[in-house]
């Protein structure tokens, strides 16, 4: 086994930590520009984490040693995420397989630390913010499974990284019909798995619509700064892969030094371009009412079963 | 309105937000917090300057309504609106006291309201600062004496910034905001 895998991971790992606030950064400030604000500006997210790592947090009483472990588990989990998900190279791991079955379990622990986290506050938003999060969880696990499953059949192989190689040395196979439905089944997804608009909204006020911010009202201090990385790296690795699903040009083939630079750079590219267009089609878009977001992930779930089927008819 | 109608909206409004005003100078330390030049806000006891240090840019502001009668609040959302745009400058309003470094006190502190402020800003971790907004939460203002209140909002926490008006102008709560930020 040779090292150039784990060091292609590392530096994986390594540029989506760096790219992450900034593309929290970017979307923020595109949504500031339409609105008509000028906006603090895209380093803005990574000086609220600056802060947040330098304060001490102040757990509520009788919490349970689960306040101090889920943010570093959730961190752990997305930073894994980043690590196993084709992002700069398309290079297997021979150690951890990306395997879709694998990137979907890593997913579902860092969603598990986070709904914990939720309850161990013991505060009645928590455990409501965590119910939600589950109930869209079991919705959007299966749409994962499917959708790249849909991706894996004309590759022969359900390892993300041979799927974006493959994809990426035949062009043709992105605008087949079974292709395009599965990423726009997995693009819908993404959003309900990320926490943003129509699903949840990232800039709530108020409690009762919240998801993912009901459940980490009681987090503080650098805990909290753990919690806001992961959930920003999560939104960059996912953007990533659909990015990367999409536009695989750029991805590196080999661990040299030149193509890796390239796939940093590609990269970081595509995610500015998702990140605008993400900022833009929140603008235009109100939040559904929580009794609507099963219809429309059922109905991505319906796109990523149509994918299957789709390509087994053309395979 | 269609998404033809909203990109034509945003196309023809542009930017809303005024030119930024220069930084606000900082006074001389040891200034109380009622005693600003301009009689908006000083620049607060030494600890809020040590607290602008240790935030590097970035305030979160968690908003307690002590018993007041919206105007403030009016104003309130009028600095975080887009024409003074007090998120330029690294101030953000947070759903949360746990994320907060900026408790924002509006209002005189009410009976109903006295335990709620004195736990929102115990639940607030360090290093925080604590703002009255507007003449009420200062001094009571024109609801002073009155049954149902128990003081100024200094009554109960210790305040570190005040901005003076009834209600104060959103230009003075950016004001006093970006001497937390530092921006």
């Amino acid at each position: 086994m040779s090292a150039a895998p784990l060091l292609v991971a590392l530096v994986q790992v390594t540029v989506a930590v760096v790219l992450a606030p900034l593309v929290i950064g970017v979307t923020r400030q595109t949504r500031a520009r339409l609105e008509g604000r000028v906006g603090p500006g895209v380093l803005q997210p990574a000086r609220d984490l600056r802060k947040l790592i330098g304060k001490t947090p102040l757990r509520a009483a009788g919490t349970s040693p689960m306040t101090v472990v889920a943010p570093v588990v959730l961190l752990t989990s997305s930073l894994l995420l980043a690590a196993l998900v084709p992002l700069v190279a398309a290079l297997p791991l021979a150690l951890v397989p990306g395997d879709l079955f694998v990137v979907v379990s890593v997913l579902l622990v860092g969603t598990v630390a986070i709904a914990l986290l939720g309850l161990d506050g013991g505060s009645a938003f928590g455990g409501m913010g965590s119910s939600r999060h589950m109930t869209i969880a079991a919705l959007v696990e299966p749409t994962v499974l499917v959708a790249v499953y849909a991706l894996s059949i004309p590759v022969g192989s359900s390892a993300l990284p041979l799927i974006v190689a493959a994809r990426r040395d035949h062009p043709a196979s992105i605008a087949s019909p079974a292709g395009v439905l599965a990423v726009v089944a997995l693009a819908i997804v993404v959003l309900a798995e990320t926490g943003r608009l129509p699903i949840d909204n990232p800039s709530t006020h108020l409690e009762l619509t919240m998801i993912h911010e009901a459940m980490v009202l009681e987090t503080s201090g650098r805990d909290l700064a753990w919690v806001d990385l992961a959930s920003w790296l999560r939104l960059s690795v996912l953007l990533g892969l659909v990015g990367n699903l999409l536009l695989p040009w750029g991805v590196a083939g080999s661990a040299a030094p030149g193509p890796v630079l390239l796939g940093a750079l590609a990269l970081a590219g595509k995610l500015a371009l998702l990140a605008v267009l993400l900022a833009t089609v929140e603008v235009a878009m109100a939040k559904l009412r929580l009794f609507r977001v099963p219809e429309l992930l059922a109905g991505s779930f319906v796109l990523a079963f149509l994918a299957v089927t789709a390509s087994y008819l053309v395979a | 309105m269609s998404l033809a109608d909203l990109a034509r909206l945003i196309g023809r409004t542009g930017r809303i937000a005024e030119p930024a005003p220069p930084r606000p100078a900082a006074s001389p330390a040891g200034v109380g917090p009622d005693e600003g030049v301009d009689g908006s806000s000083g620049e607060g006891s030494p600890a809020v300057a040590a607290v602008r240090r240790e935030l590097h840019g970035s305030a979160q502001v968690r908003h307690v309504d002590a018993g007041s009668c919206n105007g403030c609040e009016i104003e309130l959302a009028a600095a975080f609106g887009p024409v003074y745009d007090a998120e330029r400058y690294g101030a953000r309003l947070v759903a949360s006291p746990r994320h907060a470094d900026v408790v924002l006190v509006t209002g005189v502190v009410t009976r109903n309201m006295a335990e709620p402020l004195r736990l929102t800003v115990a639940a607030t971790p360090q290093p925080r600062v604590v703002m009255a907004v507007g003449d009420c939460a200062r001094d009571c203002g024109m609801f002073r004496g009155a049954y149902g209140v128990v003081g100024a909002v200094g009554d109960l926490v210790p305040v570190d910034l005040s901005v003076a008006g009834c209600p104060p102008a959103p230009a003075d709560i950016v004001v006093a905001l970006r001497r937390v930020t530092g921006r």
